[in-house]
Formats: C-alpha cells, sequence, structure tokens
C-alpha cells in the first residue's frame, strides 16, 4: 500500500472499529475481540508508516476542499508520527486493560463506552496526522465531543457536572480563543498550513503575533495551562482506562502536541522568541506547573492527585515549546512519550486497585502492598519516570529540558524543574510507601477477594486482564531509557529537515 | 414558446391557481394534503430546474405578457433569487411532508384544506417576493403571504394563537405600511417601481431628502417584518403557538425574505446612488445586531419551552444576517447569502425534530422531554447533530456561515476584532443552549421512571426521513458549500461587480 493509502487507513480503521464494536454490542466476547483486532491492525498500520518518516519523507494525503485554500488533508512529521505511534500503541495496552476493567468493575453500557472510545482515537490520530490547523481543530473538536459521553458515563450527578465542566470549558476556550486565532492567521497568513519556520512572521506584526499566541496557548485548552486546567480534574468521574489513555495520553497529549505544533509550524522558533508574550506564558507554565504539583499533594483521592499530576506534567511540555530552543522543543516532545508511559502506568495501577480492593482514596491504602505487589511495584517504576529518575525513560526529558533552558538563556527554569521533580516525590512516593511500609488496618475483612487473580500465591491482584498491561507500560518506562536516544533521533529530524 | 421557458412566472401562477381550488375541496381525509403537496413538489421542482439554468447562463429577466419593462411586469430570477426559491420551496415541501402526521394532531379536521389552501397562497406570496423585480408587486407579494400567514398562525391548538397571531398582523402591517411608504417616496422621486430601473433614475437625485426619508422607511418597514432586535417580540410567540409544520416553514424562510427585500434595496438601490448616507444608515444597524444576537442567545437560555427557546435563537440569527448585510462589503454579501441557506436548513431540521418530539410527548417543555434520547434516540440525534450546526462546529454548514461571517467582520479595521468577539460569545451560547437540551434528552430520568426502562418509541417514519434528509444535508453542506457559494458569488459579481 501507498503511505497516502496507509494514512488514511490507520484513520479509518478505528472509526470503523467503532460501528463494529456498536453492531455487536449484543455478543460481549466477539465486541471485545474485535476491539482488540482493530487496536493492533491501526497500530501497525501506523507502524508502518515510521520507514518513511525515518528515511525522511513526509507522507502527505489531501482528501478534499472545504473552502477555496482550506483543505481537509494529513501529512505526517516526526512529531507527528510520535504522537500517533503512542496514541494507536497505548490504545492496544488500554483495550485490553479495558476489557478486565469495565467486567471487574461491572460498569453498565459497555458498548456505548468502546465505541465512543473508538471515536476518541479516530480524533486523537486525526489531530496527530493533520497538514494543517484546520483540520487539526475539526479532530480536536471532535476529540472532545466524543469523550463527553465517557466522562459522563456513570450518568449520576456528579459524573454530570464533570462532565459538563469538562465540555464546557474545552469547546469554550477552543471556540472563544483557538477559533479567532485561527481566523485572524486565516486571514493575516491567507494560510493555516503547517510549515517549517512558521507561517505568521513575514505576515503578522510582533504586536498581533504575542496577541495570537495567547489566544492559541488558551485556546488549546487540553493543554491544561491554569487557570483553564479544572476540566481535567473534573474528568476524573470517568472509569479509569479513559483516565489512562484519553487523560494521561491521547486528549491532554493532543493539546500538548498543538501547543507544540503551533510553535513550531505556525509562529517558528526565531519569531517565537521574539514575542514577549512568550516570556509570559513561559511563566504561567512554570507556575502551573509548581502549583499543580502542590495541589497533588494535598489531594487524598488517588485519581485526583495523579490528575493534578498531569496538569503540572503537561506544563513542563508548554514550557519547553515556549522556551523555544531546539533541545528544549526536543525534551517538550519527548515528554509526551515519557509521561504517557509513566502516566499511563499510574492509572492503570489505580484502576486495579479499585478493582481488587474497592480503594480510591490514599489514606486507605496501607498495607496493600502485601495482597498486590506487583501493581504497586509497578506504580513504583511509573512514579519513579515521572519524577525523571534514571533509570527510567522520564529522565531523559527532563535533562533535555534542562539543557533547552540553558540553551534559551533562562537558566532560572532549571531551578523550577528542580523544584518541581522534589514536589513530584512528594506526592507521588507516598502510596507506595504507605502500601509497603505500614501495616493493613484491622477490620479489613468486609469483602471477598472475589474477581481477583494470584489468589494461588496469597495475593489479591486485579485480573489479570488488568495487571499484564500495568506491567507491560510500567517495564515500558524502563526500556524507553534505553531507547530515548532512538527517539530523541525521530524528533530532530523535525529541525534537520525531511529532505535529505 | 416552450413550457420550460414560462417556468418563472409559474412558480408563482401554479401555487396561486391550486389555493382557491384547495379551498373548496371536501375537509376530509388527507385530500388537501396531497394536493398541496403535489403543487408544492411540482413547483420544488421548477425551482432546482430555474436553478441550474441560472448557474449556467446568470440572471433570467422574463416579461408577463412580453410586456416590456419598466411598462410592464418584470420578473428578476438573480443567483440569489434562485437560492431563495430553493430554500422557500425546499423548506415549504419539508414543513408539508412533516405536517402529514403532525398537523392532524395540531389542527381540527374541518380547517384542514383551508389551512392548506392559506398555505399556498403564503407560498405564491413568498415566492413572488423572492422573483420579483418591482418595488410594488412586491408589496402586493408581501401582503398575500402576509395575510395567509396570520389565517396560518391563529389554527394552532392553543387559544393563545389567536394573541400571537394578532400581534403578528399589528406589526407585520405596520412594517409592511412603512415599507409602502418608502416605495412611494420613490415613486414620487423617480416616477418608477422596477428596481433596476428606480437604480438608474436616483443616480441624479440621489441626495434629495425625500429619498433619504424613503431609505429609512424601507429600511425599518422591513426590519420590522425580519425581526430585527429590538422589533422582534412578535416571532417567538408565532413559532410557539402557531402550528409545528407552520413553524418549520416559517422559521426557515419567512422572515428571511423580508431580508431579502432589504438586501435587494440596499444593494441595487441605495448603495450604488446614495454612497455616503446609505452606509452611515447601514452602519446604524450595526449595534441592533449585536445586541440582536447577544439578547437572543441570551434569552434563549433561560427559556424553558423548546419552540421559543429556538424562536429566540433565530433572533440572534437574524441579527448575523443582518450584520452580513449591514458591512455593506462583498465579503458581508456573500456571509449573509449563506446563512440564509445554512440558517434555513439547520432551523428546518431543529423545528422538525421538535414536531416529532410534540407528536409523541404533547408537550414542547424542555423539562418534560426528559428521557427523549432513549425514547427517540433517532430523533435526538438528529437534534444534536443539527444544535451543532447551529452552534457553528466545524464539518456542518454552521460552521460554514461563522466562517464567511467572522471573515466579513474581520475587513472592517478596528471594529472587526470586537464583533468577532462578540459574534464567538453568542456562539458559546449557543453551546449553553443546545447542551440545556441534550442533557435533558440523555441523562435526565422522567420522573417515577429510570433511563434503562425507558421503551422505544421512535417518530413516524416520513418525519424520520425528512429529517435524517435535512441533518445529512446540513453536514453536507458543511463540507461541500460550492452550491450556495457559487450562488452568493454570481450575486456578488453582478451586483458589486467585484470576484471574490
Amino acid at each position: 500500500m501507498s503511505d497516502a493509502t496507509l494514512i488514511l487507513t490507520a484513520i479509518a480503521i478505528p472509526l470503523v472499529g467503532a460501528l463494529v464494536i456498536a453492531l455487536n454490542g449484543k455478543n460481549q466476547n466477539r465486541r471485545d475481540a474485535l476491539m482488540v483486532a482493530s487496536a493492533v491492525l491501526v497500530f501497525l498500520t501506523v507502524l508502518s508508516l515510521l520507514p518513511s518518516v525515518l528515511a525522511g519523507n513526509r507522507p502527505e494525503v489531501l482528501l478534499f476542499f472545504i473552502m477555496p485554500g482550506l483543505p481537509i488533508s494529513f501529512a505526517i512529521e516526526p512529531l507527528g508520527m510520535l504522537f500517533g505511534l503512542v496514541a494507536s500503541g497505548l490504545w492496544v495496552v488500554t483495550s485490553i486493560y479495558g476489557i478486565g476493567y469495565m467486567r471487574g468493575a461491572q460498569e453498565k453500557h459497555q458498548t456505548r463506552f468502546f465505541a465512543c472510545f473508538s471515536i476518541a482515537i479516530f480524533a486523537a490520530l486525526g489531530v496527530a496526522f493533520a497538514e494543517n490547523m484546520f483540520t487539526l481543530f475539526i479532530f480536536y473538536e471532535v476529540l472532545s465531543l466524543s469523550t463527553y459521553p465517557l466522562v459522563a458515563h456513570k450518568g449520576n450527578e456528579e459524573a454530570k457536572r464533570g462532565a459538563r465542566i469538562y465540555l464546557g470549558l474545552l469547546l469554550g476556550t477552543s471556540i472563544g480563543f483557538l477559533l479567532p486565532a485561527m481566523l485572524v492567521t486565516w486571514f493575516m497568513a491567507g494560510t493555516l498550513d503547517f510549515m517549517p519556520g512558521g507561517i505568521l512572521q513575514d505576515n503578522v506584526s510582533r504586536s498581533i503575533g504575542a496577541v495570537l499566541l495567547i489566544l492559541y496557548m488558551y485556546g488549546i485548552g487540553k493543554a491544561a495551562l491554569m487557570p483553564f486546567h479544572r476540566w481535567l480534574p473534573s474528568a476524573m468521574v470517568a472509569p479509569t482506562p479513559v483516565s489512562a489513555l484519553l487523560h494521561a495520553v491521547a486528549v491532554v497529549k493532543a493539546g500538548v502536541f498543538t501547543v507544540l505544533k503551533v510553535s513550531i509550524y505556525i509562529f517558528g522558533l526565531d519569531y517565537l522568541q521574539s514575542l514577549w508574550s512568550a516570556d509570559l506564558i513561559m511563566w504561567i507554565a512554570a507556575f502551573t506547573l509548581l502549583a499543580a504539583s502542590v495541589v497533588a499533594i494535598q489531594k487524598n483521592n488517588l485519581k485526583a492527585r495523579l490528575a493534578y499530576s498531569t496538569v503540572s506534567q503537561l506544563s513542563y511540555i508548554v514550557l519547553g515549546a515556549m522556551l523555544a530552543s531546539q533541545l528544549a522543543i526536543m525534551g517538550g516532545s519527548l515528554n509526551i512519550v515519557m509521561h504517557a508511559f509513566g502516566k499511563i502506568t499510574l492509572f492503570f495501577c489505580a484502576g486495579a486497585i479499585y478493582v481488587a480492593a474497592h480503594k480510591s482514596n490514599i489514606s486507605e491504602m496501607d498495607g496493600l502492598g502485601r495482597k498486590m505487589p506487583l501493581t504497586f511495584f509497578a506504580f513504583l517504576l511509573g512514579a519513579l519516570s515521572v519524577i525523571g529518575a534514571p533509570p527510567l525513560g522520564g529522565f531523559w526529558s527532563k535533562w533535555n529540558l534542562m539543557l533547552g533552558a540553558v540553551q534559551a538563556h533562562h537558566a532560572i527554569m532549571i531551578a523550577v524543574l528542580l523544584i518541581s521533580t522534589l514536589l513530584n516525590m512528594a506526592y507521588l512516593l507516598p502510596p507506595v510507601i504507605r502500601a509497603f511500609l505500614l501495616s493493613p488496618p484491622k477490620d479489613d475483612g468486609h469483602h471477598s477477594d472475589e474477581g481477583t487473580s494470584l489468589r494461588r500465591f496469597g495475593l489479591a491482584e486485579a485480573p489479570l486482564f488488568c495487571l499484564i498491561p500495568l506491567l507491560f507500560t510500567a517495564s515500558g518506562t524502563v526500556v524507553l531509557f534505553f531507547y530515548a536516544p532512538a527517539v530523541l533521533g525521530l524528533i530532530e529530524m523535525i529541525f534537520t529537515g525531511g529532505a535529505q | 414558446m416552450t413550457l420550460f421557458e414560462q417556468f418563472p412566472v409559474l412558480m408563482v401562477v401554479v401555487p396561486m391557481l391550486v389555493a382557491p381550488l384547495l379551498a373548496i375541496v371536501p375537509s376530509r381525509g388527507h385530500l388537501p394534503w396531497s394536493i398541496a403537496t403535489i403543487t408544492n413538489a411540482v413547483i420544488f421542482f421548477i425551482a432546482i430546474s430555474l436553478t441550474q439554468q441560472v448557474l449556467v447562463d446568470g440572471t433570467i429577466f422574463y416579461e408577463l405578457g412580453n410586456w416590456p419593462v419598466p411598462f410592464g411586469i418584470g420578473l428578476m430570477i438573480t443567483p440569489f433569487s434562485a437560492l431563495m426559491l430553493l430554500i422557500i420551496t425546499g423548506a415549504s415541501l419539508v414543513a408539508l411532508l412533516v405536517g402529514y402526521d403532525s398537523m392532524p394532531s395540531e389542527v381540527g379536521a374541518e380547517h384542514q384544506s383551508l389551512l392548506y389552501s392559506c398555505w399556498l397562497l403564503a407560498l405564491t406570496g413568498l415566492i413572488g417576493i423572492a422573483i420579483s423585480g418591482d418595488a410594488f408587486n412586491i408589496f402586493v407579494f408581501m401582503e398575500i403571504s402576509s395575510l395567509a400567514a396570520y389565517v396560518m398562525v391563529a389554527n394552532g391548538p392553543n387559544r393563545r394563537a389567536l394573541t400571537a397571531s394578532f400581534n403578528y398582523l399589528v406589526t407585520g402591517t405596520t412594517g409592511a405600511t412603512m415599507y409602502l411608504i418608502g416605495v412611494g417616496y420613490l415613486y414620487m422621486m423617480t416616477g418608477s417601481l422596477n428596481l433596476m430601473d428606480i437604480s438608474e433614475r436616483l443616480a441624479d437625485i440621489s441626495d434629495t431628502l425625500p429619498v433619504l426619508i424613503a431609505g429609512g422607511f424601507l429600511v425599518v418597514g422591513l426590519a420590522l417584518k425580519a425581526a430585527l432586535f429590538p422589533m422582534h417580540a412578535w416571532m417567538p410567540n408565532t413559532y410557539q403557538f402557531a402550528p409545528t409544520p407552520v413553524t418549520i416553514f416559517f422559521a426557515a424562510c419567512s422572515t428571511k425574505v423580508a431580508l431579502f427585500v432589504m438586501m435587494r434595496f440596499e444593494f441595487v438601490v441605495l448603495l450604488p446612488n446614495l454612497g455616503e448616507p446609505a452606509y452611515f444608515l447601514s452602519s446604524l444597524l450595526i449595534p441592533l445586531c449585536v445586541a440582536a444576537f447577544l439578547v437572543g442567545s441570551a434569552v434563549a437560555i433561560f427559556e424553558r419551552n423548546l419552540k421559543r427557546m429556538l424562536g429566540y435563537s433565530s433572533v440572534a440569527q437574524i441579527g448575523y444576517i443582518v450584520l452580513a448585510i449591514s458591512l455593506a462589503s462583498s465579503a458581508g454579501m456573500t456571509a449573509a447569502i449563506l446563512h440564509f441557506f445554512n440558517h434555513a436548513l439547520i432551523k428546518a431540521a431543529l423545528f422538525t425534530a421538535v414536531a416529532a418530539m410534540l407528536l409523541r410527548y404533547g408537550s414542547d417543555n424542555i423539562d418534560s422531554l426528559a428521557g427523549v434520547g432513549r425514547r427517540m434516540p433517532l430523533t435526538s440525534f438528529a437534534f444534536v447533530i443539527a444544535g451543532l450546526s447551529l452552534i457553528g462546529v466545524p464539518l456542518t454548514a454552521g460552521f460554514i456561515s461563522k466562517w464567511y461571517l467572522i471573515q466579513a467582520v474581520l475587513e472592517e479595521p478596528g471594529l472587526g476584532i470586537l464583533l468577532t468577539v462578540l459574534i464567538l460569545v453568542s456562539s458559546l451560547m449557543a453551546v449553553v443552549y443546545i447542551w440545556k437540551v441534550v442533557e435533558v434528552a440523555y441523562l435526565k430520568a422522567p420522573a417515577g421512571q429510570k433511563l434503562d426502562e425507558i421503551k422505544r418509541e421512535e417518530a413516524p417514519a416520513l418525519i424520520l426521513i425528512v429529517l435524517w434528509a435535512l441533518v445529512i444535508a446540513n453536514v453536507w453542506f458543511g463540507i461541500d458549500p460550492s452550491l450556495p457559494l457559487a450562488l452568493a458569488n454570481m450575486e456578488v459579481v453582478e451586483l458589486l461587480g467585484v470576484g471574490q
């Protein structure tokens, strides 16, 4: 198959998958098998595009023009390739995990759930491969809309309220800020294509450009820059697989991915560095990443804590983009991958704990490590990766961000990053410490261990469908430490250009 | 002479001749409905054929009885008229098809034939306005359609329909009178009633006081007919209390016809001749338009009656259209014409969905529609898509409108950015009032029932087919807007002599 066909196939499979899932609602096993199959198929299709991108090509395909000069079209550049691989690869893992979780927790409306999930992946891939801002915007909105039913899944008042905040903030910022930014860009630059070096510097004065940057950065609400971050904690009412894949990987990464795309291909790094508002956004990002960490420390609910941790980690990437130096961009891009593996592991663990022990508050997890040692070990690995300790993948993204801060003459950001590392430790390690080192409360015997696995060994781990994926992603954080240079090589091609 | 050449006049003559026939047909069974629908279908196809002709050859001029203009009566089908014909006959056909199931439940059997007779008269009037090239004939057709419309509204099931109709009558007559006074002044000064002829003769006497007064009367009178804020009070009332099929028909095209005449005068008669005062006059409308879409959307948020809510939404949409007109630029004209078409598609779809819900629930109060997403999934989903189109989400017709509107607004130095922001604020308010319905439909259970227990009870097949045809049209023209765009561009080129 040609590259163009491959791109369209990769995007089409999840959409067809959603339909297939919806039609097979009666037969649970067949539906779930088809879902995993489509996930694997998407991943393989995306993977098969990699050699071409590595060879320096930028495969592209134009679907149709909506208005003169405004096509729906796709093109794969290194960053999009990376995001596409992460999203589709982790979808495979999450779909397996999702089967275990949804059945283990006996959630209702599983068919609707998995169908919407598929559409969300379709949208995420569309964002990854979009050739222009307009196409990206469309898929960005599809992503917001398709995840709304997932957040509101439980249907109770709390879920409805959470989902309303979720959709309100995401749609509100995108229509209120991102759309006008695009309209002005189109009006002044006459194009919305992603071009190396940006499209603004010759057409837009610095003062307008600075305002545009603020509109873009706040318009991309999925990047959760304060004060528009509330949707992310609100989204935690969703079942855990949603929090894991969408609110640690696909949705939030679509946000910061868009931030990077806009910074590199709409503004261009040189132009970006010359804008006063880039410094402003950089400081806001620095504030967000510290403030969110402080909030995270105070959260007792594990998922809420992880959510604020995600807010903080997203700001690393925004920070990297605003530093606008090559190394900082690479560090930020790398964090898309590293944080994805780390955070999805943490969420998988949180979900596993909920399914196996029905616990969601950290204060209740004392001594739980004795019953669920594998889960908590994986949690430890994920936590260390997010903290940025070697030999785990997260180390490299922080390393590059710090180098990038020096390169951009903002060495003070190193201090911010270091403080944040300390804060990360303060909120990610206590659950593990409590689980392994404290003794379990006495009156723990109310619920049976029914539905748990590995009981033979005296353990009560989550079902294997949950356990294996989380062990897989946890080991991924270790593997990525060694493969980081390869990933960095791919990212570097953004700057060295495709045509060799 | 072939029949084909007589198509322009047949558009008016056919429904006009069938109307009195209908009045004497026995008001039993589906006979009156069938005759009206078949007549409507015939002229709909004539309208399509005329549109094709216009797309190829440009404006069609037709002289009644071969009496040359300005002595005889002239018909003039410009590209915009062709689009209007499509909108009017299409909307009417849609409304009639919905009426097959919906009308008997709202209007007594003994009134059916008279109602459909009036329907065809209203149709005659609206079509006449769209193709007439003569200021006085436009008045006559306006009166035909209005008088018929008052009767149709008064037939609503609730007794308050009578007061609604009376309000409508007083406002409509006032507007028509003002229009007539304006035309009178123009006739006094030029001795002609033909629009093109007036335009030519005005060139010498353009800055005289009577001409300016004529302009004022025309614009205010037509604004009253078009329900421009603050002259809109009659409209939500009318929409709420008229029989629902009548609401579909009027919401899609009746106020637009007044706007159409306004555009005719503005671009054919006033702007080319009056110059500065005309621009001043139209800029006076801008604050009213802004108030229209802000107030209209805000009231819609708090409105609990669905038809009334959509009525206020129409107040806002008319604000958009008049704003585009009052920019008095080629881009503004394109935007206005596009929104004529798109808004008709959107509102027809929304009101059709409401008609279906009303049929099953017997109430159009939003709170009483709890769980409609379960009971009528196809109808509700159609409502959601049409709602997205109203908001202006990409890939729907509404987005194309907003895009062109904002591009036109941005051309305005100084005001542009502010107006863009206000338009987007109004769009966000549309998100709120549409989502209000979505939440009730999907997440709220009716009193004493659980969501899962609700039985499916869809709308009748005919309504569903019509509804989904409209929804597909909304998406189709959101992806490929070339038909309305081509007609709009042709009109702009013909009237203003500039290309887009």
